[in-house]
């Protein structure tokens, strides 16, 4: 095999490793800028955990907004995204899909678009306007389509009807066949849903930029403020716990997608 | 089959009820906001009557083409090669091109300074050796970079699943007929691909069109059309410009990505 590996197989390889280097070599020297005494002179000024500290004293409040607005953002995805999946899949008509068209416009026009309409239409309400439940609703507009087609997806591939009917005639109820076999049934989609909801929740700024007040700075808001006005191990540090919070939540898609479609690549 | 009706209509209406009251209601806010300015309904069409907003969007429009077709070339190399040779550390490689997918437009800014910043590491080698530092981050060319970081794990990720249903016999009857290594690719592979390069490349331009972090997070004087809007917006408190061309902007986009959704069925749209 390897002897008809040509001048193009390196060629191409190198090409690949190049791309590679790319994208990872500025993520290694973010993470060695902020475990640095001084990146300035570089490694060999020292290894320290100084700078994870001051994060920690200066951004606290945004990691813990960060993560109740994903876990929130989370439920409120999936009382609204599970049932209206349900209804996509099950009535496929002119109005579902339309419907269906409206919902991903969130992710279809940009982020400021939503955000400034957001502002006009209820910045006047002050109590909403100052609230983390302001940014709560700005992320949910932005990944219920994300959840919606990730669980009709599974649920358009099974024969929901004929499950249904199955345990209809076992005297179940609508309620019992809901919770009894029509989630059960969905659980990779509700699950795939559920893991990009929350990455792209903590993840989110175009639409949090606009929306956010001082009191209400998520991890990505905080990120930007510590890129413009912080020095660079400062910025750096709090980089690295943002990669800490999102490779747990990469690996359980890379798994979660290498195990629902076995030999593919992930997507 | 009546209250089946129902019961649909039931499940369907808490999301039908939030969807309307937080996007819907406030977008036709936007669009009213958008035509009440001193300019009227004229606002529309400042974007290409307004020689100060012309020049924002023919600059987004350009560095997002740029991006596209950078990107496109450079996925295209790259996820044919993972794609179709089995070597170790492919796997790896994979894993590398894959981990920067969620990273938000703010990181990938840092990214693009932490290269080609003030103390990147562009700057520091090429003071080194030619005792002057380049230092690209902070402008038009930062942003391509950035948008060229952000693009390419997605794209090479779509090019590597539909490398993976082209049919490999294709392939073997062109090479067996005589056509060279080039040929095969250009006639063969290519227009094979060419769906899902069509299909990614659109989503790519959209997404590039509409970033905010990555130029927020650069310089925010480089003249694109969101950081064009966000000032309009927060230094000049003109609210019906910045809904005049915030609602322009996402036509744009829409169109794009409803383009590709027409050639590769579903697909949603990355998050920017």
């Amino acid at each position: 095999m390897s002897a008809r590996r040509g001048p193009r197989f390196v060629a191409q390889l190198s090409f690949t490793m190049l791309v590679c280097a790319f994208l990872i070599v500025p993520v290694v020297l973010s993470v060695l800028a902020g475990v640095s005494v001084n990146f300035f002179i570089g490694v060999k000024s020292g290894l320290t955990l100084r700078w994870v500290g001051e994060v920690w004293s200066l951004y606290r409040d945004s990691i813990f907004l960060s993560m109740k607005i994903a876990i929130a953002c989370l439920a409120v995805t999936l009382v609204l995204g599970v049932p209206i999946a349900y209804v996509l899949a099950r009535a496929a008509n002119r109005w579902t899909r339309l419907f269906e068209e409206l919902l991903v416009l969130p992710v279809a026009v940009p982020g400021l678009a939503t955000a400034l309409a957001l502002i006009l239409f209820y910045g006047e309400w002050r109590a909403f306007r100052a609230s983390w439940t302001f940014i709560l609703v700005g992320h949910v507009l932005f990944t219920l389509p994300f959840m919606v087609r990730s669980v009709v997806a599974v649920m358009s591939a099974i024969d929901l009807r004929t499950l249904e009917d199955a345990a209809a005639s076992l005297g179940a109820g609508f309620l019992q066949r809901f919770f009894g076999v029509i989630i059960p049934n969905a659980r990779a989609g509700i699950l795939a849903g559920a893991l990009m909801v929350v990455t792209l929740s903590i993840g989110e700024f175009n639409i949090t930029w606009m929306l956010h007040t001082p009191l209400t700075k998520t991890i990505p808001v905080g990120l930007a403020d510590s890129y413009a006005s912080m020095r660079l191990e400062i910025g750096s540090a709090y980089t690295i716990v943002f990669f800490i919070m999102i490779v747990p939540l990469l690996i359980a898609m890379q798994w979660l997608s290498a195990e629902r479609n076995p030999g593919k690549a992930a997507t | 089959m009546h209250r089946g009706n129902t019961r649909l209509l039931l499940l369907a209406l808490p999301a039908v009820v939030v969807f309307a009251a937080f996007w819907l209601l406030p977008m036709a806010r936007l669009v009213q906001v958008g035509a009440s300015g001193p300019r009227g309904i004229a606002a529309y069409a400042a974007v290409v009557t307004d020689s100060n907003y012309f020049a924002s969007l023919v600059a987004t429009v350009a560095v997002s083409f740029a991006v596209t077709v950078a990107t496109l070339v450079v996925s295209a190399i790259a996820g044919l090669f993972l794609q179709r040779n089995a070597f170790p550390g492919r796997g790896v490689l994979v894993a590398m091109l894959t981990f920067p997918l969620a990273f938000p437009g703010v990181v990938v800014g840092f990214m693009v300074i932490m290269l080609a910043g003030r103390q990147g590491l562009i700057g520091n080698v090429t003071d080194a050796l030619f005792g002057y530092p380049v230092v690209f981050a902070y402008s038009m060319a930062g942003l391509f970079v950035g948008y060229l970081y952000f693009s390419i794990p997605r794209v090479i990720l779509t090019v590597m699943a539909a490398v993976g249903k082209l049919d490999p016999a294709l392939e073997e009857a062109a090479r067996s007929l005589g056509a060279t290594p080039w040929q095969v690719v250009r006639d063969v592979v290519i227009p094979g691909l060419r769906p899902a390069l069509i299909a990614s490349g659109a989503i790519c331009f959209a997404t590039s069109m509409g970033a905010f972090g990555t130029a927020f997070t650069l310089a925010t004087n480089i003249n694109v059309l969101p950081i064009t809007i966000y000032t309009e917006f927060t230094n000049y408190a003109n609210f019906s410009l910045a809904a005049a061309l915030s609602l322009v902007l996402g036509l744009i986009t829409w169109a794009a990505l409803a383009f590709a959704r027409s050639l590769a069925g579903s697909t949603v749209a990355a998050a920017a």
